[in-house]
């Protein structure tokens, strides 16, 4: 459905992003991470063909961005970094303009326009001028845009930023209820929203793919994953007699919270639970890590930086 | 085609939902008529005739037309819709001709709202009609050709006072070429051949002839071909741009 084959681009000296290759199909929700200039947006200047890559092509439904980009646009919605729109007209007058440019035919607008307000629940709103609104509101008025004419693929470039948590909730759930029957690719900075939304996970930094992996995947490789974190009274003591365990590879201590991490493959909660009940520690919480993306993160892109 | 007249519609729109239009076509109409009142001399001369209307309308053109040009492109390159429009499914040359037209269309009505002046001089003597309409349609064509430079100058730049510098600047080069003043800086290095071909340049050398009354098609092909060239140059800078 998506393909990058080797894309590179290069502005002057600076290597943007260095030969990313993947191939996405229907029924993905892709979450594309890294931190601020590791290439997001410029990949996806490129997968859009607004920016012409310095070498290798992107094809969406088998159209080469370049080449044939008004069939592969077609059959694209894209939502810019930042959500620009033209600021002097109506959220209708925006939309319609949007729907008649995507050639959706006469009959069919009013029924277009109705349905994409709707979805984002813009529908109070439409007679107003686009300059008038928060920047809730006009995000999502960049979302409607980028969905009207119902497109296979959708490229959203920060969907969620600058909504409140509610707003970001609905968000989310309107991607999810699309995602059966489309591809979908949005870029982040939110690491929650990723386990929340994605079926697969693409990190990059310095220009490269770093990660690719379902968020359970990728949970899996945290120093996190199936460690156990306690609070509980004298937390020295407490440390002391955990790292007896052969099974502990390491315990921290930290914010009065102990986190002891397992050596590899070994089960450590029945053994904490039970180290507990013999010694009657006075245990105020208790739980088994599933791993933290914000650490695979860290690690993925540090190391590029190296 | 269709999608042309989607750019068009919604580019006048803009122009009318801002304060752009009534700005624009107060400060053109008050222009015009100082001009042709107080330089032009149009009652003091004693002649029913529009010399003193059309005669400066290059000079009100080279200030005009770049404050309306200059938006074009800068502004959408400025605000980042230039990313929303260039990925919607259109080719750059359908958004380059839509908004040349609307603007085009804009200066038109512009000239349109002059039309009492015309009725005026019919009222006090016998006028040379004919020679009106062509003059009109000179104009209307000139102001089309700085529009076109603008254009290009527009999407040079995401700075609105750059574009519209950059197309003064452009704009008063090409009226002017005609002039000995520039001719001169070419004379002695550049052959006879050359130095024919700058002066035949010159935008105001061609309106001249619509002045006269006379609509020659290949004045009408000099101006046309000049608009095609800069609207071709604006979208070779767009795609340029799209590489970097």
């Amino acid at each position: 459905m998506l393909e990058a084959r080797s894309l590179y681009k290069s502005f002057g000296s600076i290597e943007a992003v260095k030969d990313l290759s993947f191939s996405l199909e229907k029924g993905t929700v892709l979450g594309f991470l890294g931190p601020n200039g590791a290439g997001k947006s410029t990949t996806m200047r490129m997968l859009t063909g607004f920016l012409t890559p310095t070498k290798g092509t992107a094809l969406i439904q088998g159209f080469d961005v370049q080449i044939d980009a008004l069939k592969a646009r077609r059959c694209m919605g894209y939502l810019p970094e930042g959500a620009p729109l033209y600021l002097e007209m109506t959220v209708q007058q925006f939309l319609l303009f949007i729907a008649r440019i995507r050639n959706i035919p006469r009959a069919e607008l009013a029924t277009r326009l109705g349905e994409a307000l709707e979805r984002l629940s813009l529908t109070d709103v439409a007679g107003q001028t686009i300059e008038t609104l928060s920047k809730g509101y006009r995000r999502r008025v960049g979302i409607a845009q980028a969905l009207i004419h119902d497109p296979a693929v959708l490229i959203l470039d920060e969907p969620t930023d600058g909504l409140d948590p509610n707003q970001k909730r609905d968000v989310r759930q309107l991607i999810r209820n699309m995602a059966d029957d489309k591809l979908i690719i949005v870029s982040t900075h939110i690491l929650g929203e990723v386990s929340a939304l994605c079926n697969r996970v693409m990190i990059i930094a310095g220009g490269e793919l770093k990660a690719d992996n379902s968020p359970v995947g990728l949970l899996q490789t945290s120093r996190y994953y199936q460690a156990v974190t306690l609070r509980a009274d004298n937390p020295q003591s407490v440390a002391t007699e955990l790292s007896n365990l052969p099974e502990a590879a390491q315990v921290e201590l930290k914010d009065h919270e102990l986190t002891i991490f397992p050596r590899k493959g070994a089960k450590l909660l029945p053994l904490v639970t039970k180290l507990a009940e013999q010694q009657q520690w006075n245990v105020q919480s208790l739980r088994l890590e599933e791993g933290r993306l914000d650490d695979v993160f860290r690690r993925v892109t540090t190391e590029a930086a190296q | 085609m269709r999608t042309v007249i989607t750019i068009i519609r919604r580019e006048l729109l803009s122009y009318f939902t801002t304060p752009i239009a009534f700005v624009f076509l107060v400060v053109f109409l008050i222009l015009a008529a100082a001009f042709s009142f107080y330089l032009g001399r149009f009652y003091e001369r004693q002649i029913a005739d529009l010399q003193p209307f059309f005669q400066f309308h290059p000079w009100l053109y080279l200030f005009l037309v770049p404050a309306l040009s200059m938006r074009l492109w800068a502004e959408e390159r400025h605000s980042g819709t230039l990313e929303l429009l260039l990925t919607l499914p259109l080719t750059p040359w359908q958004a380059v001709l839509g908004k040349f037209i609307a603007a085009w269309l804009f200066l038109g009505l512009a000239l349109l709202l002059t039309v009492p002046i015309w009725f005026t001089v019919n009222y006090l003597g016998e006028a040379d009609n004919g020679r009106i309409i062509s003059s009109y349609l000179g104009s209307w064509l000139l102001a089309g050709s700085l529009l076109a430079i603008g254009s290009c100058m527009s999407a040079l730049s995401r700075n609105q006072v750059i574009a519209f510098v950059l197309t003064l600047v452009a704009s008063f080069i090409l009226m002017l070429t005609g002039l000995p003043m520039i001719l001169n800086a070419f004379s002695g290095w550049l052959p006879q051949f050359w130095i024919d071909g700058i002066a035949r340049l010159s935008l105001i050398n061609h309106f001249d002839g619509f002045q006269r009354g006379v609509i020659a098609w290949y004045e009408m092909l000099y101006f046309i071909l000049m608009i095609l060239f800069w609207l071709y140059a604006t979208v070779v800078v767009l795609n340029n741009r799209r590489s970097n």
